[in-house]
């Protein structure tokens, strides 16, 4: 194995929280304040995820008081505590760029039933 | 005035800091130095350490070489490297010393010279940022370096004008980058950010000069 691929697995985290794009979630990230750490929580939709291994990235995109936000965490990142799914989303797409346009009622995601 | 070990570069990636702040880093396989010789005032002149890095086939070696190596009977080394020291830093190693990538420590300033990527002939706005002209609305002016000088007067071009030309591929040289991480199973070094070369380039590393 090549040293940079050796590099990069020690770099990822061993378990990945199960998490795929429609689903809404809670993303806990670490936050350094001086010297106090605290745990903040970012809830949305996950609306891409791209790149692979120690590179992978995800977007989770929210409305707030009518403007859209959008976060980019890495999945290996150790600053992302926990990544919890509060809702599975039924998508047909990889990346759901279209939700920006949305706005309101369509801006929604259905659930994926069982 | 430190010395100089020759390593490999082989590549970039990213590493995440005890505060899980992602640091790019560039990963430096270090060639495995061996002191050949100390040159000392009295018999050469200066001080200096001789080091030899990298392994050669024996019959690449050609004859004054290999006689060098046998005198002072060690293996023949593909590089040879003189790193000008003081009598202090030279007191402390002996003919036969192992340099590798113990030699750095982790949170040390380090100097990275390599031969750059040739970028070939290359136009005034890569080669020297020129901003150059607009596209459209009948500009005339896209690329090109423009007036390069006055007319009658001096009737020439001036030395060191910034024109076209060949660009890269000349040594060049990083200061001050931080050494992220030291792997001594590996023999590699990890320092932050951007390096000169290629993959599987040949670099000189060697403590920062501007920090000791």
């Amino acid at each position: 194995m090549s040293v940079i691929s050796k590099i990069e697995q020690e770099n990822m985290k061993k378990k990945v929280p199960e998490f795929n794009v429609g689903d809404t979630v809670k993303v806990y990230t670490k936050i350094v304040e001086g010297e106090r750490e605290r745990i903040q929580v970012f809830t949305g939709t996950v609306i891409a995820r791209k790149g692979k291994d120690a590179n992978e990235m995800f977007t989770v995109r929210r409305v707030v008081y009518g403007e859209g936000v959008e976060r980019v965490f890495y999945v290996h990142s150790p600053r992302v505590e926990n990544v919890e799914v509060t809702r599975r989303g039924k998508v047909r797409r990889a990346k759901l760029y279209y939700l920006k346009n949305k706005v309101g009622k369509s801006a929604r995601v259905k659930e994926k039933k069982r | 005035m430190s010395v100089v070990l020759l390593g490999k570069k082989i590549g970039m990636t990213k590493v995440f800091d005890d505060k899980g702040e992602m640091i790019p880093v560039s990963v430096i396989e270090i060639n495995t130095g061996t002191v050949l010789a100390k040159k000392t005032k009295k018999t050469d002149g200066y001080e200096a350490l001789q080091i030899g890095f990298g392994k050669i086939k024996v019959n690449k070696v050609n004859k004054p070489m290999s006689g060098y190596f046998a005198k002072i009977g060690l293996e023949p080394k593909r590089y040879i490297k003189e790193s000008r020291t003081d009598a202090k830093t030279l007191e402390q190693y002996n003919v036969g010393d192992q340099l590798n990538a113990s030699f750095f420590t982790k949170g040390e300033y380090v100097d990275v010279s390599a031969k750059s990527k040739g970028k070939g002939f290359a136009g005034v706005i890569k080669r020297w940022n020129f901003h150059g002209g607009r596209k459209t609305h009948g500009s005339m002016f896209h690329r090109s370096p423009g007036a390069i000088g006055a007319a009658a007067d001096p009737a020439r071009v001036f030395k060191g004008t910034k024109l076209p030309g060949r660009m890269g591929g000349i040594r060049s040289t990083v200061q001050n980058i931080i050494v992220v991480d030291v792997r001594e199973q590996e023999n590699v070094i990890l320092v932050r950010g951007s390096i000169p070369g290629f993959n599987s380039a040949v670099v000189q590393v060697r403590k920062a000069i501007k920090k000791q």
